[in-house]
Formats: C-alpha cells, sequence, structure tokens
C-alpha cells in the first residue's frame, strides 16, 4: 500500500515535470508576452526594462531553470498581469469551479444512474428506449449550444433563472459558495446543468450497459432462485457490479469536468478558473496558464488516485499491487 | 421472534411413487416452448413425473435435451422468449403454476432450492458470501442478523467446509471452485428446503470432489428428507445416487422408472445407447486399448427441426414406419414407462449386470 502510493506520488512528479517543461515551450511559442504588457509606444528602454524584471530577458531556459527552481518552493511565479501570485489567483477562482464541478457530477450521477438502472432493467420499454435516445444527444449536441439554447429558454424566454455571473455567495471555511447564500442555486443551476449534461449521458449509458450484462450472469439467476426481493436485487447484487465501472468512469471524468468547464464558464460568465485560463491565454500571461495546466495535472492525479482506492475498495479482487500490477 | 422454522411437516408418504398419499412433487404434462424467428419450439415437452419425500431423481439427457429449462420451469426461473406454455407442478398437493410472482418469490430459497452448474459464476463476485448467506435467510425469516449468520456457519459446517467462521468473511474468488460449490449448496440448505434441483452441480469440478459432494448432497437430503433433482449429462454420475431416473431426448422423457431398473434393463432404445457409450460398458464388452467408445450415431437435432413422430428415429437403429408416428407411452416394467413404439425386450441385458456399480461414491 505505502510501495502504490509512493509509486504512484513517483509517476505525477514525473507527468507535472515534462508538462511544466511542455508549457513553458509552448507558451514561449504562441508570442511574446511583452508584446503584451508594454505599450507599443514605449520605448525600447523600457521595454526592456519591463522585460528585466520578469526576468524575460534571460535566454529561454534560463527562465525555464528559474521556474523550476522557484516552483520546488511552492513558487509559481507572478502573474504578468496582476502582479499577484499566479497560485493565489487560480486558488481565489477555484471554489467557483470546483462547486460547478461537483453540481455537476452530483447532477450526472444521481439522475444518470437510476435512469440508466431503469433504462437496463426495461430495454425494451418506451421509457427505457426514451432514456437512452435522450442520452445520445447529450453525447452529440455541443457544450456550447446547449447553454446558449438554456440561456434562451429559461433566462430570455421564461426569465426563471438568471443568464449568468456566480449571483450571491456566502462565506464558509474561508472560501465564497453558492449554495449556502440564500438564491445562490438559481445561478447555479443552469450552468451546472449545462456542464452536466455529457457526463450525465455518460453515466446513463454506463449504467444501463452495466445493469443489462449484470442480468445475464448466473449469479442474478441464482440470487432470484433464493427468492429475494427485487429491489435487493436491483439493489445490491445489480448496482453493486455497476458501481465499479460507474464510479471509475465518473472519477476520471470528474477530471475533465474542471478542464472543461472553461465552455461552460465563458458561457454563463461564471467567474472559475476556466474563464481565468482563457483570459490569461489572451493576454499571454504564461505564469497564470502554467500554474493551471499544473494545478490541473495535480487534480487529476490525485483524482485518478482516489478513484484506484475506491475501485480497489468496491472490487474484492482487485488488490493495490506495489509492483508491477496495476 | 419466530425461530428459524423447522422443516415444514413431511408427508408419511413411503419413498415410492406408487401408492395414494400425494407425492412431494407431481408434475404433469408440463410444457415449456420458446418463441423464436422460425417459429415455436418445445425445450419441455409433456413432461410427467412424481418425486417422494427424501427421494432422488435423476434427470439425465445430452447437451440441449432441455434438462436445465426443466428445472427453471420447476421454479419459474423461465426467461422470455420462454414460457410455460402448459402443465400442472404440485407441491404436497399445492399447485404452483399460475401462482403470483410474490408467492413464487417466498417459494424460491425456501421451499425449493436450485443449485446451478457452474461454481465459478454462481456466486456475486462482490459480495463475501456472508452477506450471500444472511440474505437468503432474511428473505425467508423474520430473524435478526446473529441468528441468520449463526444459522449460515452451521449449513458450512454440515456441508463439510473446514474454518468456516473464516470462510464467511471471504469473497468468492477466495475459494476453490468445489468450495465455491458447497457454498453455493449451503445457501441451498439454509432454509431446509422441501425440494433441491441440482443442475449439474459436479460437471465443472475434478472427479473426485464430484464423488465427495454428491455423497454428501444425498446424506444431507436423506436426512432432513428433502427431495433431490440431479440434472447431469453423465449417467454414471447418478447410477449410485439416485433412486429413479427421468431419461430425456429431445424435451421429452423418453423412459423412466427406478435406477435399477433404468440401468440394468433400459427398454429405450436411446437410455440403452447411451449406457453403450460408458467407459464401463466398454470394459465390459472387453473394450481393447485404443478402441473408441461406442456412440450413438449421428446427433441430438435442433428443437426447431425435429424429425416428425419419434425424435430419436434417426439415429434409432429399431426404427421402422411405425415410428412416423408419435410413441406411445407403454409400461416396460411395473414403475418403469417409456416412450417408443419398440421398446428392448427385458431379455436383452447389458454385458454385465453390475457394469455401473463403481459409480457409486
Ligand atoms: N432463448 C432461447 N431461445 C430458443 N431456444 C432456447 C433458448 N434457450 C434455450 N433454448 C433451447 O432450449 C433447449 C434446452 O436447453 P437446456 O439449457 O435446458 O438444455 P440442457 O439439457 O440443460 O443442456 P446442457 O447439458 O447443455 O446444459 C435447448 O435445445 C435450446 O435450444
Ligand atoms: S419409437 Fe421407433 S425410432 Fe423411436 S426410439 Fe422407439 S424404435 Fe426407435
Ligand atoms: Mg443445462
Amino acid at each position: 500500500m505505502t510501495l502504490f502510493l509512493l509509486r504512484r506520488l513517483l509517476q505525477a512528479a514525473q507527468v507535472l515535470f515534462v508538462m511544466s517543461l511542455l508549457v513553458f515551450v509552448g507558451v514561449y511559442a504562441i508570442g511574446n508576452p511583452l508584446d503584451m504588457l508594454v505599450d507599443p509606444q514605449a520605448t525600447a528602454a523600457d521595454t526592456a526594462r519591463v522585460a528585466a524584471a520578469l526576468g524575460l530577458d534571460q535566454p529561454l531556459w534560463v527562465q525555464y531553470w528559474r521556474f523550476l527552481a522557484n516552483a520546488l518552493q511552492g513558487d509559481l511565479g507572478i502573474s504578468f498581469l496582476h502582479g499577484t501570485p499566479a497560485l493565489h489567483l487560480i486558488v481565489q477562482r477555484l471554489p467557483a469551479t470546483l462547486e460547478l464541478a461537483v453540481s455537476a457530477l452530483l447532477i450526472a450521477v444521481l439522475l444518470g444512474i437510476p435512469l440508466g438502472l431503469w433504462a437496463g432493467l426495461r430495454p425494451d420499454s418506451f421509457g427505457g428506449r426514451t432514456v437512452m435516445a435522450g442520452s445520445i444527444l447529450g453525447f452529440s449536441l455541443p457544450t456550447f449550444w446547449v447553454g446558449l439554447m438554456l440561456i434562451m429558454l429559461f433566462s430570455v424566454h421564461l426569465g426563471w433563472l438568471p443568464s449568468g455571473g456566480r449571483g450571491p455567495t456566502r462565506e464558509f471555511l474561508g472560501l465564497e459558495w453558492s449554495l449556502l447564500a440564500p438564491g445562490g442555486w438559481r445561478h447555479l443551476l443552469l450552468p451546472a446543468v449545462n456542464l452536466a449534461l455529457f457526463k450525465l449521458a455518460l453515466v446513463i449509458r454506463l449504467t444501463q450497459s452495466g445493469t443489462r450484462e449484470a442480468l445475464l450472469q448466473d449469479y442474478m439467476r441464482f440470487a432470484r432462485a433464493k427468492g429475494l426481493p427485487a429491489r435487493r436485487i436491483v439493489g445490491v447484487h445489480v448496482l453493486k457490479n455497476i458501481m465499479i465501472p460507474v464510479v471509475t468512469v465518473v472519477g476520471l471524468e470528474f477530471g475533465t469536468l474542471i478542464a472543461f468547464s472553461v465552455v461552460t464558464e465563458s458561457i454563463f460568465a461564471w467567474p472559475g478558473i476556466g474563464k481565468l485560463l482563457l483570459d490569461s491565454i489572451t493576454q499571454l500571461d504564461r505564469p497564470v496558464v502554467v500554474a493551471y495546466l499544473l494545478l490541473i495535472v495535480f487534480i487529476y492525479t490525485l483524482i485518478s488516485l482516489a478513484v484506484d482506492l475506491i475501485y480497489a475498495a468496491l472490487d474484492p479482487r482487485v488488490r493495490l499491487a506495489g509492483g508491477q500490477a496495476a | 421472534m419466530k425461530p428459524i422454522a423447522p422443516p415444514a411437516p413431511t408427508s408419511p408418504a413411503a419413498p415410492t411413487t406408487t401408492g395414494g398419499a400425494e407425492p412431494l412433487l407431481r408434475v404433469e404434462h408440463l410444457s415449456t416452448r420458446f418463441r423464436t424467428r422460425g417459429g415455436e419450439v418445445a425445450a419441455v415437452d409433456d413432461l410427467s413425473f412424481e418425486l417422494a419425500t427424501g427421494e432422488v431423481l435423476g434427470l439425465v439427457g445430452e447437451s440441449g435435451c432441455g434438462k436445465s429449462m426443466t428445472g427453471y420451469s420447476l421454479i419459474d426461473l423461465v426467461d422470455p422468449p420462454g414460457y410455460i406454455a402448459a402443465g400442472s407442478v404440485r407441491l404436497r398437493g399445492h399447485e404452483l403454476r399460475g401462482l403470483p410472482a410474490k408467492d413464487w418469490q417466498a417459494l424460491r430459497g425456501d421451499r425449493i432450492a436450485m443449485i446451478f452448474q457452474d461454481p465459478m459464476l454462481t456466486l456475486n463476485p462482490v459480495l463475501r458470501i456472508d452477506t450471500q448467506m444472511v440474505e437468503t435467510v432474511l428473505a425467508h425469516r423474520r430473524v435478526g442478523r446473529a441468528e441468520a449468520l449463526a444459522r449460515a456457519l452451521d449449513t458450512l459446517e454440515r456441508v463439510g467446509i473446514p474454518a468456516a467462521a473464516e470462510r464467511l468473511r471471504s469473497y468468492p474468488h477466495q475459494l476453490s471452485g468445489g468450495m465455491r460449490q458447497r457454498v453455493a449448496i449451503a445457501i441451498a440448505l439454509l432454509n431446509q428446503p422441501d425440494l433441491i434441483i441440482a443442475d449439474e452441480p459436479t460437471t465443472a469440478l475434478d472427479v473426485t470432489i464430484q464423488a465427495q459432494i454428491l455423497y454428501e448432497m444425498q446424506t444431507l437430503c436423506r436426512e432432513a428428507g428433502t427431495g433431490l433433482i440431479w440434472i447431469t449429462h453423465d449417467l454414471s454420475v447418478v447410477a449410485g445416487l439416485a433412486d429413479r431416473l427421468c431419461v430425456m431426448y429431445a424435451g421429452r422423457i423418453v423412459e423412466q422408472g427406478s435406477t435399477a431398473q433404468v440401468l440394468e434393463r433400459p427398454a429405450h432404445p436411446y437410455t440403452r445407447g447411451l449406457l453403450d457409450a460408458t467407459p464401463a460398458a466398454a470394459l465390459a464388452r472387453g473394450h481393447r486399448r485404443g478402441e473408441a467408445l461406442r456412440q450413438i450415431p449421428g446427433s441430438a437435432p435442433p428443437l426447431a427441426a425435429l424429425p416428425a413422430g419419434c425424435a430419436f428415429r434417426p439415429r434409432c437403429a429399431r426404427a421402422d414406419e411405425h415410428c412416423m408416428q408419435t410413441p406411445p407411452r407403454v409400461e416396460a416394467a411395473p414403475g418403469q414407462t417409456v416412450l417408443c413404439w419398440h421398446p428392448l425386450p427385458p431379455g436383452a441385458a447389458l454385458p454385465g449386470p453390475a457394469a455401473h456399480a463403481e459409480a457409486r461414491p
């Protein structure tokens, strides 16, 4: 177990290192941040001064080396644009994104599992077919288009929900939360649904196919032969088996929820890290972009670690190995 | 809290199917059909047999002849597109056909239990043994968890599982195939059912364990007065175990009688063919090393394309024009019936009457 954790940490460190290198070179290739930061009319001397202040006068490998040295001490650099630590900027915005992503995940799981179970238990019923057809829509409609349609319908036409922004929040544990503020959920609902849609379709399909497969197994017939009530057969025998793929995939997808909240956040003007990333890329604010991507990799690593642990807890046949087997 | 129920009062019927008393199980004209694209087929066709308390009935036949479907039909586990088309199944005189789903659920695992062929697949891989046992008790008895657990432990010990308390906390994959099948058998025995249907439960196990389990099951059922239907494709498996035998071919029982009758004086050409195909019969014939066993020529026809009249006709050496008509059920000896136009005469003894004795455990 300890060996397993150590191995995972080492892997994560390697990925983080490679990522930082790629991002560094990548952003360098996009353009020169100085063009954005310095007034085009500024003198060469002014430009040189700014460049020196930001360390941009050094060759790339020196810049990277400095970054690496600082990063190892937890300093990911200062935003060119805001003049504050990049990490600080991101952490400030993170709760908004996390709240959005967790809400979307909850919607996807709490709706998706029952719907998928139902569709799996009655694949030929009208309801079952409708659910599966709906899940195909959820897969194929582009997120931004659905987002716009949601705004059109619920904000513009019906006027039920606000079209964007985060709305009221309340502080808890030093961070701002929408769900804790009265009426905060009204701002959260549309973007969360928008972000959830794709995952909802995924959960429905996973649950449905898992259910259908489980129903064909001998142990289901044996469970019926034991005279178990239907609710125990579905609620324990089926559910426990399908939870294994569902938890694995959904867990791993949580990372993409955070990463791909970019689209939803920009449609709904949700002040999360996705929106920060977009702004930073257009401004070539390299420290923020680098810090963002490193954070995402870090979150991914944490999530996949958690998923492995949960997976092992759910499936007794899996034992976490320190050696080659996963 | 009600104590765990003792076995339901056993009927005084002697372990024979003759006599006036109501048998444990009476099956009459049972038919199970499948709606397929090519029309309907009968997987179980006009089955009738009886089983007395504590009796062991062997249900024998080649693969695909409808043995499992017979078992599923008896506990109402036939899945669409299959359905039970006709017939009557009575347990201690109570008609089971047409019972509402709720009553079936109460019966299954309580009065009638079933065990399946592959021990690797019958236990849920993600649930511990104790979970799978306790739920079976709780589904039928109003007892506490502790009491159910005690009963599970006791039953595991009865089926010969060493360190049963430890095994209870295991997952199926931590047990060997033989152990898993014992667990499945223990689950079937948990609520002391009147009837156990065992669908080739030892086929996937090696021969020694097979013989052991067979013997133990027989003892346990005899002690508890549980009727046992043992399904197998291997005559020698049931030879030492069953009181009576039903030989199935293409969904029908073609011969039925006491084990001694069927094995020593088979009247149906198919039964005779099955017996001739066993290694024991070959030895008795003076079988030489390297010589192939004597197999029944041809193979079982698909249900959708059964020949008219007797389904065994294309493979039968005794077939003639009579056999184009559905054969009658005739009595070859008292208690031995056969579905054939030309049953073998009783004198046509097998090479060596004790040919199958060594299969006894
Ligand atoms: N879904 C189905 N549709 C059509 N026919 C079916 C279906 N399921 C089973 N059958 C038919 O029912 C017949 C009986 O099958 P069953 O499983 O009872 O055979 P079996 O005697 O138990 O064979 P085995 O020894 O291989 O287990 C088979 O011949 C098969 O063709
Ligand atoms: S009825 Fe005819 S074909 Fe069928 S088993 Fe008897 S003799 Fe053979
Ligand atoms: Mg079978």
